[in-house]
């Protein structure tokens, strides 16, 4: 298990250090520091071996957090804790910045009391932590005997992730539906790969202990319901996606999706992340980026690129960039583009095309001279590939909601005075175009 | 937001400073100033002065300030053993406390107290807070009595906490039961052989079903202990299966690599024909990729664990090509294993776009990249034939781009593709030749020499480039020098005419100016080689040389069956297993993965038992009859040995005999209907108490030269401790001549060649008349027998016991040793008959302290001329066999003789006295030494005693043990 736990700032300074073994010594937080933090040539694995203590480290900003340990953990677990335990920090105290964390350091010592128990995790959602550990030091007999008893019952129980008693005047929720789109595609323009990641985060505001059923078009559904009325399945087969795989919020009854491919759970309150899942099929790409690189002698570049957006003309993509990369020797570069503004960045390599909006099925074009140095490097430019950066009012991946049934026995609302909210939008991952 | 100040506070006189605050009566000048003291100790320095100080804090209801104290307390209450006792007292009191949250921080951060004395007083309210009412409390608790165990591990087991520990597994709350869980796996860790965690189907069941109750740690804790449980049949490891997948959609990666774990350990049992079985290889592999959008970190770890899954088994992935191509701005970590995987999913079908990206990605600007791009599309060659051509020439293309460490790579690996594909490639070394001044690294300037050496005849310069090489020879790494050497050597059997003054000059540069051994000495083999034979010089230097393997890098198998076992853990991700890094007896148990039974399979023979049961469950089945049991194996796996006097026969009917008196209690003597070895194989695997393990080990019976009587053949050297190389044996005499027979089984990856064997010096003498002679490279999975031919003229040095003999053998990996104990009936020697008066006179002559005596119990002498049938086929014995016993037809003294005399025991004379028989026999050892012997058999008793003189008494023992394997068999 885990062993103990560093925070450092970017010099290697520690912030935090907890240990909750005894086979871990002060010396390890030095070998860290001297053998990560300051090795000379850039870590190449975030798992890293000294002297058979093994440590494992994530960085959020420039803030190194580090867990050891002697024996032979589950090392996806660490990871997943150390992410975890990033979440909690930022829920209670903003952004993980070396003044917050200084500024915070009797409750995050507090914190890794609670959800660290000799290296063990234990209960770590905030719903639940926040009810008992704030950051005003609370007096033990202010407390009601019941409330500490909710509390417990709380963090030990079932639903670990909602407590009892909460309620709204107006029950609300909000779904978003954020995807990713990543696309790696051939100068030719053929796909090499491309994949939709998407996530489905709920804010809710509901009263009571609300029993929540959650529809989309999954393909699986849709066929296995089909099977009744032949003729909805050609009316609603076509629209149904294809999910290659999806993961669940720890709310979800994960036993009966495996059985009935239904999503209910009884949710946290405010917002979670619902479900995550990937397609791979069907995907619509919501730009087409067409590249032209011509090499004039040793000195000059000639590089033309064309976009095509490719959806409904109604709906309207935003923050639109496309970023194409330079070689080193750049001494200067003239572009000119339709629409937009393009700009080259010295520093970072690169002209930078902006466009702020623009509509389905249209189509624009920059060209540029790169002007290069004569150089005797014998290494050819590596061109990295044409990346782009866009939101969409629309699910790539065809993903559609269908519902969202609430019930509540105990209260009385029904599932028709919930008033809910539905958005989509599609913003792109990793979508590169070699050239 | 003011905390961050107390960081700041670095002025003298500090500590002085602190004191003061510290006593202050005002409260909240109190909590700063503990802050501060926590502060100081964060950042390392000694704060341990202020310890009274602190701890005169800890009693108040400021729930803030006293976790604060405690934090304090825990890190030096080591150091201040005396004071920290002042603590317990508040303890004590909080862990009485109406606040379950009191209660539960009292008694965690006691368990973090390192104090002898502190732990005393713990044990009470641990006791109480274990069977607390709330839950919370509980599940601390249960975390505690693990940090009690890290402490006084005797305390934990003399005060009972282990089985209340146990009795939590079956609690109400979820939580209580996965800390439970937890600290009892990791106890059982510390304690292998205890039966802490007890899993049984039952146990199992309360544990699937906290399963779906529980937070994502506690999945992740269950699932990782039901890793450790062996289902008993491939029904039960189907249903345990169908109940984990569901964690496969969890969002918590570690649950879902868990849960992976689990069902690829329980799929080792599982048939292949079954549906299930393919369903759930297709459930496999979604969130597996899944695992491949999480932060980079994970992706890491999940990279890592896929690695040795598609190793494993290969057909998950197999269609998931793609989402292992590298991304732009992945880490390096994830590139790096994201290639590795790739390499290992390339076939015949995809391997197009493999190599379209392996060559993008030789365009990268992270070095180790580039390189390990270059070196994947020479491993894709030598991996898919098809592709070979293709991958060459993107190599060529490389290496024009004279990127300096894109050259040297791809040199090197265009050497491998020269050597699993001879003759076909050979034009593109005129390209190769042009680069070799920008040669800089030994690898790859070792590569290029082997290429000019071994093609020399088609290289016209070659002679001259050599000779470049040549000049700063000192300076050059011993990989390269040797390589030169070699190369040189090759060109001048190829050209002998004009590099006469070259060959020399390597020659003298490595035999005379080196202070290299292996230089030196490689030096001069070939020196000798040239000026004694040259044709056979020919021979050896430029012998054909074998192809090499087609997969590289592969996970040694029983290694990869091992990490199978850690998925998820840090063993999966250095890939080695947890000895090589965890210190001292934690976690270091060696876990294999379950062996596949199926109930279908058993169907065919219901005897067999199940064999997944683990080796502590085996008496179960077998009723604790050690002795008994022993013999019954023994004799039923031993060969058919056909010495002339004894029949094949003999050695079933023996067999028969035993079952039918000594298994009669077992079987209760009822219709017994099944082949006598039935039940014997199913126990092969797993050992039966340490006195049997000899027996087991026999595996197959081949022993069909007629001489003495031949042991079957044991495992002298398992393949996990020769990196590979197995060895078993056994010993053979056959007239006058004593071997060694040797069976060599491969069981590494590579091939393995130039095998050697040494004995130590031993008591009789014993060494290899002859060397080890394997004539063809042993490649992977190959077996071969040899029989090694053994002389008793070597030097000699008693040995303890007397009948060790260590071994050492060689191969071109690496030497291992190995000791066996040699029957001493191998020893006898034909000429042994004594005449019957000097058998009377040297009887009389040794001195009666001299005389041993031994017991012969259960030998089945009234065997000896039985005719049934020699195979063991089934059949039936009506009733219960009374007769067994009963002697048979047959003289058994005379049977006894014959089969005595066949391993060099002669009878010298042979007397009835009071119904026994009396046989006096006599031998003679190859050292000289005679023993004489009185054997006394009484009819229908099958036991015998056997009475031994000699000069040395210390071979007695010996020989009794040598008298007792002859006649049971």
């Amino acid at each position: 298990m885990i062993g103990g736990l560093f925070i450092y700032n970017h010099k290697g300074e520690v912030l935090i250090s907890r240990v909750y073994r005894d086979d871990i010594g002060r010396n390890a937080v030095d070998a860290f520091r001297v053998n990560v933090i300051h090795a000379r040539q850039q870590v190449r694995s975030p798992v890293t071996n000294i002297a058979r203590t093994s440590f494992f480290h994530v960085k959020r900003s420039n803030i190194w957090l580090a867990a050891v340990t002697k024996q032979n953990v589950n090392a996806a677990m660490v990871f997943e804790f150390l992410y975890k335990m990033c979440d909690v920090m930022a829920a209670y105290f903003g952004k993980i910045s070396e003044e917050n964390i200084k500024s915070n350091f009797v409750l995050i010592y507090e914190l890794l009391d609670e959800i660290l128990d000799f290296g063990y995790p234990q209960n770590s959602e905030t719903g639940a932590l926040k009810t008992f550990i704030t950051q005003q030091g609370i007096k033990s007999q202010h407390q009601t005997k019941e409330e500490q008893s909710q509390i417990t019952s709380q963090v030990t129980g079932q639903i670990g992730w909602r407590r009892e008693g909460i309620k709204y005047r107006r029950n609300e929720l909000f779904l978003d539906v954020l995807e990713s789109v990543n696309l790696l595609m051939s100068p030719q323009g053929q796909v090499l790969s491309a994949h939709v990641s998407g996530r489905v985060v709920m804010k809710s505001y509901l009263s009571g202990m609300p029993e929540c059923k959650f529809g989309m078009n999954d393909k699986i559904v849709i066929e296995k319901q089909g099977k009744g009325t032949a003729d909805e399945t050609s009316k609603s087969g076509k629209q149904s996606i294809a999910i290659d795989d999806c993961t669940f919020h720890q709310c979800v009854r994960l036993s009966k999706f495996d059985s009935e491919r239904s999503i209910s759970f009884i949710p946290p309150d405010g917002e979670f992340e619902l479900m995550r899942y990937r397609t791979t099929k069907d995907i619509i790409l919501p730009f087409r980026v067409i590249p032209l690189v011509r090499e004039v002698g040793r000195t000059k570049l000639e590089v033309k690129v064309v976009i095509k957006s490719n959806f409904k003309p109604s709906l309207l993509a935003q923050k639109i960039e496309v970023r194409i990369p330079t070689p080193l020797n750049t001494s200067g570069v003239q572009v000119i583009c339709m629409k937009g503004k393009a700009k080259y960045k010295a520093s970072e390599n690169a002209i930078v095309w902006k466009i702020k909006r623009m509509a389905g099925m249209k189509e624009s074009q920059i060209s540029a001279e790169i002007e290069l140095l004569p150089t005797n490097d014998k290494k050819k430019w590596a061109r990295p590939p044409i990346s782009m950066n866009f939101e969409v009012p629309f699910a790539p991946s065809g993903l559609k909601v269908r519902y969202l049934k609430v019930f509540e026995p105990k209260l009385n609302y029904s599932d028709h005075d919930v008033i809910k909210w539905v958005r989509y939008i599609g913003r792109s991952g990793i979508y590169e175009t070699r050239c | 937001m003011t905390d961050s100040k107390y960081f700041t506070t670095t002025k003298k006189g500090e500590i002085f400073e602190l004191k003061a605050e510290l006593n202050s009566d005002k409260k909240e000048k109190k909590k700063e100033a503990v802050k501060k003291v926590i502060a100081s100790m964060t950042v390392g320095k000694d704060v341990s002065a202020l310890f009274p100080d602190v701890v005169n804090c800890m009693q108040t209801d400021n729930l803030e300030l006293k976790k604060l104290v405690y934090l304090y307390l825990m890190n030096y209450a080591k150091s201040q053993p005396d004071m920290a006792i002042m603590a317990v007292n508040t303890f004590v009191k909080d862990c009485e406390d109406p606040n379950p949250l009191i209660r539960a921080l009292a008694v965690r951060t006691m368990g973090c107290i390192r104090v002898d004395k502190i732990t005393e007083y713990l044990c009470e309210p641990l006791r109480k807070c274990l069977k607390d009412e709330d839950p919370y409390v509980r599940k601390t608790a249960a975390v505690c009595v693990a940090k009690l165990h890290d402490i006084n591990a005797q305390l934990v087991e003399d005060q009972g906490f282990l089985d209340t520990l146990k009795d939590l597994i079956s609690d109400s709350n979820p939580m209580v039961v996965a800390n439970a869980v937890a600290a009892l796996s990791e106890i059982a860790e510390s304690h292998p052989s205890s039966n802490l965690l007890d899993l049984n189907p039952q146990s199992i069941n309360k544990l699937l079903t906290a399963l779906n109750e529980c937070t994502e740690w506690g999945q992740i804790f269950i699932l990782d202990c039901l890793a450790n449980y062996t289902p008993k049949d491939d029904r039960e490891a189907q249903s345990i299966c169908e109940r984990v997948t569901p964690r496969l959609s969890h969002a918590n990666s570690a649950v879902v690599l868990s849960a992976v774990k689990v069902l690829m350990k329980f799929m080792e049992m599982l048939s292949k024909d079954l549906d299930y079985y393919g369903t759930l290889l297709k459930k496999l592999a979604p969130p597996l990729v899944t695992l491949l959008s999480a932060e980079p970190e994970l992706q890491y770890v999940a990279l890592r664990n896929i690695n040795l899954i598609v190793q494993k088994r290969p057909e998950i992935l197999k269609h998931e090509m793609k989402v292992f191509f590298v991304k732009y701005n992945d880490p390096i970590y994830v590139k790096l294993e994201k290639l590795d995987i790739m390499i290992r999913l390339a076939s015949q079908a995809n391997i197009a776009q493999v190599l379209a990206e392996l060559k993008e990605y030789a365009t990268e600007v992270d070095v180790d990249f580039v390189r390990k791009a270059v070196r994947a599309i020479g491993r894709c060659a030598i991996k898919v034939e098809q592709s070979a051509e293709r991958c060459v020439s993107t190599l060529l293309d490389l290496i024009q781009t004279k990127v300096n460490y894109v050259v040297q790579e791809a040199i090197v690996v265009i050497k491998d593709i020269f050597r699993k594909y001879p003759n076909k490639y050979e034009s593109v070394i005129a390209t190769l030749c042009e680069n070799l001044d920008s040669l800089d690294e030994p690898e790859a300037r070792a590569a290029m020499i082997w290429i000019v050496g071994e093609y020399a005849e088609r290289i016209d310069n070659a002679d001259e480039l050599l000779e470049s090489f040549l000049e700063g020879f000192h300076d050059e790494s011993t990989q390269v020098q040797l390589q030169l050497l070699t190369a040189i050597v090759k060109l001048f059997l190829k050209k002998p005419t004009e590099t006469q003054e070259l060959v020399q000059q390597v020659l003298s540069l490595a035999t005379q100016d080196s202070d290299n051994p292996d230089l030196r000495d490689r030096g001069y083999i070939y020196w000798r080689l040239l000026s004694t034979d040259p044709v056979a010089a020919k021979e050896v230097v430029l012998a054909e040389k074998p192809l090499i393997s087609e997969e590289t890098d592969l996970i040694e198998p029983t290694l990869l069956d091992e990490l199978i076992c850690y998925i998820g853990t840090l063993a999966s991700v250095y890939h080695k297993p947890p000895s090589a890094f965890v210190e001292g007896g934690r976690g270091v148990v060696h876990k294999s993965l379950p062996p596949r039974t199926a109930s279908s399979e058993s169907a065919e023979s219901p005897e067999t038992a199940p064999t997944g049961a683990p080796p502590g469950e085996q008496p179960d089945v077998i009723p604790a009859q050690g002795d008994l049991l022993g013999d019954l194996l023994n004799l039923d796996l031993g060969p058919p040995v056909s010495g002339p006097p004894l029949a094949t026969s003999s050695v079933q009917m023996g067999a028969v005999d035993l079952l039918g008196g000594g298994l009669d209690s077992l079987i209760g003597g009822t219709n017994f209907v099944a082949p006598p070895t039935a039940a014997v194989p199913a126990n092969l695997g797993a050992p039966i108490g340490s006195g049997l393990s000899d027996l087991f080990d026999l595996t197959s019976g081949v022993g069909t030269l007629s001489g003495s009587y031949v042991a079957p053949k044991a495992v002298w050297l398992p393949a996990m401790k020769a990196k590979g190389l197995e060895i078993s044996g056994t010993f053979t005499r056959q007239v006058g001549s004593i071997s060694m027979d040797l069976q060599l089984t491969n069981k590494a990856l590579q091939v393995m060649t130039d095998f050697a064997i040494q004995f130590n010096r031993n008591s009789f003498g014993l060494a290899p008349a002859a060397p080890l002679q394997v004539h063809a490279p042993l490649s992977p999975n190959q077996t071969v027998e040899i029989s090694l031919p053994l002389s008793t003229v070597g030097s000699v040095m008693k040995m303890e016991p007397l009948n060790n003999l260590q071994v050492a053998v060689k191969n071109n990996i690496d030497v291992f040793y190995f000791s066996t104990l040699y029957p001493l009936h191998i020893l006898f020697v034909e000429d042994g008959k004594m005449d019957r008066q000097m058998f009377l006179a040297t009887w009389k002559d040794i001195p009666n302290e001299n005389e041993a005596q031994f017991q012969i119990r259960d030998c089945p002498l009234n065997a000896g001329e039985d005719s049934e049938p020699p195979t063991p086929a089934p059949r039936l014995y009506p009733g219960p066999c009374t007769d067994w016993g009963l002697p048979r037809p047959c003289d058994p003294t005379e049977a006894a003789s014959s089969k005595l005399q066949s391993s060099n025991i002669f009878t010298v004379a042979k007397r009835n006295v009071e119904g026994q028989d009396m046989l006096y026999q006599s031998l003679k050892l190859t050292n000289g030494i005679w023993v004489l012997a009185e054997l006394r058999i009484q009819p229908g008793n099958p036991s015998c005693t056997l009475s031994l003189k000699c000069r040395a008494p210390e071979v007695s023992q010996h020989v009794y043990q040598a008298y007792e394997t002859i006649l049971k068999n």
